[in-house]
């Protein structure tokens, strides 16, 4: 437990309004995205580099956890406190600070809202690329953490490939800047380690980010199947016929029933999956993409290959797919959202893997996902009431993702292993993989002061972690 | 052949086995980095081999310069100690190619044509023509750091790499990534090892994602006055809509160097020389575009109008089939060695900036060669890459050159000695105080200026005066952190990056 006095010296370095204590207060931190929950014992809003470093060096003095949050809109656990402590969260710190439009540069906050960069520079011609479904609320920081990936990266890169510069604050609360505006620093690749290291390196307190010209001309395409296998080897075989949509994202049948209930995008409700493909680009690049990729779709039955008519159906397609874990909710009082990667090539394989896998365990797994690579996100309805529905439905999980792993895969494509998936991680990596990786670990956070009890399973690699509390059993209603 | 040498090569192979270790003078003389031999070569067959080496290694006490085909060892500062050449060259196959997930995994020691013949049967490629490609090794090419042309569009090694294994520096091997082209498991380690030297670990395969073959390219060149007008016509493409596969501008010297090289062995009959395709003295920005036909057609309509709006003085269209333009772009893709081989103490700065500062850079750069009497070569990406080439001045330069005031930076400064000059070849070791000098005016420019500097070619000796990677940054220190973290002896080409 924290005490009063404790409390008191951190609302000195910041003040009363910006720290967090009571029991009531807390419980909202206690949640991300993912079914885990983690409660922290205190809550500070930082407003300043400056603030995170003072804060961080006075966690250190009382050898408390430190854990950063972005919107807590995570799916794996990342922005919980695993073993309570301090959590700095950002949403204080949302300034873009700097735009230079000349070079296609943004630097910001990590409190900044990933939708709110594109927002400041779209009248320039201008957005930022990396968009997962929660753009909206989810902010720089927390896509830091996590290399966030999203719909349109199938062309354009997830986030690591968008960032160029950080500031840090290490454990000790030393202030360092790595990575540089030009992106091309020679030595090592400071910026590609910190991206994608869930926040158990370091806190990110400012970022630099690249910015993308918005494309010529936008061609959105809707391919419906009377055929699950049918869609899916249409995707293998886009990507076989390197033709390169900037999104290719697939709904099955089940889950776009779902959608039209809630948001009507206008999905066919009577079709077995749909595809919904965007081309980008140059007018005569789009054109000749478009026509390859209807000869595609019509070759593996596609019932029809409808186009976006114009923006406002296009957004509603969109709104339609980013809306789809908000429809499913609807259905069931929780959902447990999967995110596995596999070879592209395996894909009609394993959405059938999935299917019996979701009929042995009784679950209804509803498919929506970042087909163009591989990236899976099978969605399990359970209910959390019943604790061994979870449990059930966290085997099921762990059965589909071995499945990735077994055809040439990975544990996770974007979301991130967290405290969600550290006990699968021996699946891929071996006790020297992980004695490296704990290495570099240690070489900013010695002594697991940072985001302690993710990423690493909790008997290897991370011995000297500090695990003071449990998982919170009660369940909010 | 030295006793500690002799101690090496025995201990070596009594621990390894005599079949993958060498020892001959004449063959270690091939291994030399920075004039240093080692007292050994190991050349093993697996990666568990390598791991064995690197164990024996570590235990003791013994330093390890990784290399593949040797084309690029002199990038980096002298090895504080050097008793192992670790060739990979035996690591050489292809350990998976899916072309259907457009998917690549090499041994490191592969050669690059290896797999790119593979990879062209399908119609796929990995974008790395970077300088010496066609003689490297796709371990040398990853751990040497070094990028090309397509960088522009097809990004760097860290936007394709997907996964990798390799030896750390206590034997261990050990992977990071995958080879889904989307993956977020456990750190990117793999990102570190690209530019690293071997300095952090024994790369011994990688995994790559693969990139469709375009359907049709063409090359676009605009002739301009000066560098200013040429990086005008870079900003005008940079606010179009068009996104060129890569925009790259060439100082008056260098398409000089092209014309004056021996004959291209590219293309087969030889093609017509390019002299007299492009008027003199003047900057060439060189634009390649790919796509299908009409694709290729709007750009070169887009791209002759915003060259006309820039002023610019001649435009030379290459079609899909013409082999001039293959022999250009080869040439230009092939720059570095093209310098050194006619220039072998060329000093060689990679510099790096925002695309908005280039002008500016180009400018004081030149400035700095002019006021040193030093011949200058300049290439730059439009992304925001100058490769500046100092050469050696030849003995009475002053007499031969323009004096300085005569030349205004945009027509490119002091003019290149003619390519037969004897003295350009030659060692100059009296230009070394001088390039030194102007190395030291140049690293304090781009200091000034926020800009990246390092020179991965020059003359040995000049590295005993000038340090080939800058001044230290404020992340040096974790840099020193994430060395000791893969390599905890510092036996992995010691000092070749940081000096511990």
């Amino acid at each position: 437990m924290i005490d009063q006095a404790l409390v008191s010296a951190f609302e000195k370095l910041t003040s009363p309004a910006r720290v967090f204590s009571r029991p009531e207060d807390l419980l909202l931190y206690e949640y991300d995205g993912s079914v885990d929950k983690g409660r922290p014992d205190l809550v500070v809003f930082p407003e300043s580099t400056a603030e995170v470093s003072e804060l961080v060096k006075l966690a250190a003095r009382h050898n408390l956890p430190i854990v950063g949050r972005g919107a807590g809109t995570g799916l794996s656990g990342g922005a919980l406190a695993r073993t309570g402590g301090v959590m700095l969260a950002f949403p204080h710190m949302n300034k873009i600070l700097a735009i230079d439009l000349e070079n296609q540069r943004a630097t910001v906050q990590p409190g900044v809202v990933n939708f709110d960069i594109t927002r400041a520079v779209e009248h320039d011609g201008l957005y930022y690329a990396p968009d997962p479904s929660s753009q909206k609320s989810c902010t720089i920081g927390g896509n830091i953490a996590e290399n966030a990936g999203g719909p349109h990266t199938l062309a354009y890169g997830v986030t690591s490939n968008h960032v160029v510069a950080l500031e840090l604050v290490l454990p000790d609360g030393e202030i360092v800047r790595i990575g540089s505006a030009h992106g091309d620093a020679p030595g090592y690749d400071l910026c590609g380690l910190l991206v994608g290291s869930e926040g158990t390196l370091a806190l990110v307190t400012e970022i630099t980010v690249k910015l993308s010209r918005q494309p010529e001309a936008v061609k959105t395409l809707l391919a419906v199947f009377d055929d699950l296998d049918d869609a899916s080897r249409t995707v293998a075989e886009i990507t076989a016929r390197a033709i390169t949509p900037a999104a290719c994202e697939m709904i099955d049948g089940w889950t776009l029933n779902a959608i039209e209930d809630y948001v009507h995008a206008g999905f066919p409700r009577d079709s077995a999956a749909v595809l919904l493909i965007e081309l980008e680009g140059l007018t005569e690049a789009i054109a000749a993409q478009s026509t390859a990729i209807n000869e595609v779709c019509l070759a593996h039955h596609a019932r029809e290959v409808r186009i976006a008519r114009d923006a406002r159906e296009r957004e509603l397609f969109w709104k339609g797919r980013k809306n789809a874990f908000g429809a499913l909710g609807r259905l069931a009082p929780s959902n447990y959202v999967l995110d596995g990667v596999i070879p592209r090539s395996k894909l009609p394989q394993t959405l059938r893997r999935i299917a019996e896998i979701a009929k042995a365990y009784g679950f209804q797994i509803g498919n929506i996902f970042h087909a163009g690579d591989g990236n899976l996100h099978p969605i399990v309805l359970y209910d959390p009431r019943d604790p061994s529905h979870l449990e059930r439905a966290i085997a099921a999980s762990n059965e589909i993702i071995r499945y990735c792993i077994e055809v040439g895969g990975a544990l996770t494509g974007e979301h991130g292993i967290g405290m969600e998936k550290n006990e699968l991680m021996p699946l891929i990596f071996s006790d020297d993989d992980f004695a490296l990786m704990r290495r570099v670990h240690d070489a900013f956070n010695p002594d697991s002061a940072l985001n302690p009890g993710k990423m690493f399973p909790l008997n290897k690699g991370c011995g000297e972690i500090r695990v003071r509390s449990q998982l919170y059993t009660s369940v909010i209603s | 052949m030295t006793v500690s040498s002799f101690n090496v090569a025995a201990r070596l192979q009594s621990a390894i086995g005599a079949d993958h270790v060498i020892a001959e003078p004449a063959s270690l003389a091939q291994y030399a980095v920075d004039e240093i031999l080692p007292s050994a070569i190991a050349k093993p067959d697996s990666a568990h081999e390598v791991a064995e080496i690197v164990r024996f290694a570590f235990t003791e006490n013994l330093a390890i310069i990784p290399c593949g085909n040797r084309t690029k060892l002199a990038i980096g500062m002298p090895p504080s100690r050097y008793d192992i050449a670790l060739d990979i060259t035996g690591l050489n196959k292809i350990a998976h190619y899916d072309p259907a997930d457009l998917t690549i995994s090499v041994d490191a020691g592969t050669p690059f044509n290896d797999f790119a013949v593979p990879l062209y049967k399908q119609k796929q490629f990995l974008p790395l023509s970077v300088p010496f490609y066609y003689l490297s090794t796709i371990g040398g090419i990853i751990a040497s750091g070094v990028d090309s042309a397509l960088r522009h569009s097809y990004g760097t090694a860290r936007d394709f790499l997907i996964g990798a294994e390799f030896v750390n520096g206590s034997g261990a091997l050990t992977k990071s990534g995958g080879r889904v082209v989307k993956n977020v498991t456990g750190y990117d380690l793999h990102k570190l090892l690209i530019g690293s030297l071997g300095t952090l670990g024994v790369i011994t395969r990688l995994n790559f994602r693969t990139f469709p073959m375009p359907i049709e390219s063409r090359g676009f060149v605009a002739s301009l006055a000066s560098a200013e007008a040429a990086l005008e016509l870079c900003h005008a493409i940079a606010h179009s809509p068009l996104t060129p596969t890569s925009i790259e501008l060439l100082s008056p010297q260098l398409l000089q160097l092209f014309l004056d090289s021996p004959e291209s062995d590219v293309s087969d009959p030889p093609s017509l020389p390019l002299t007299g395709v492009f008027p003199e003295n003047s900057w060439h920005l060189c634009v390649s575009i790919e796509g299908t036909p009409e694709v290729c057609d709007r750009y070169v309509r887009d791209l002759t109008h915003l060259s006309q709006q820039t002023a610019a003085t001649n435009i030379h269209v290459f079609g899909s089939n013409d082999s001039q333009g293959a022999d250009l772009w080869n040439y230009i893709g092939q720059s570095i060695p093209l310098l050194l081989e006619t220039s072998p103490q060329a000093t060689i700065f990679k510099i790096s900036h925002l695309p908005g500062r280039l002008a500016t850079l180009i400018a004081e750069l030149t400035t700095i060669a002019t006021q040193s009497s030093l011949p200058h070569v300049t290439l730059a990406r439009a992304s925001g890459i100058i490769y500046f080439a100092l050469l050696p001045a030849s003995n009475g330069a002053a007499d031969v050159l323009p004096a300085a005031d005569d030349v205004s930076p945009s027509a490119g400064g002091a003019a290149l000695p003619a390519a037969d000059h004897a003295s350009l070849g030659g060692d100059n070791a009296a230009n070394i105080p001088l390039l030194a000098q102007a190395s030291a005016a140049i690293f304090q420019l781009c200091s000034r200026e926020s800009a990246s500097a390092s020179i991965p070619w020059c003359p040995t000796a000049l590295k005993h005066l000038v340090n080939v990677w800058g001044a230290p940054r404020p992340d040096s220190a974790l840099m020193h952190r994430l060395k000791s973290a893969f390599d905890p002896q510092n036996i992995l080409a010691p000092s070749r990056f940081l000096t511990l």
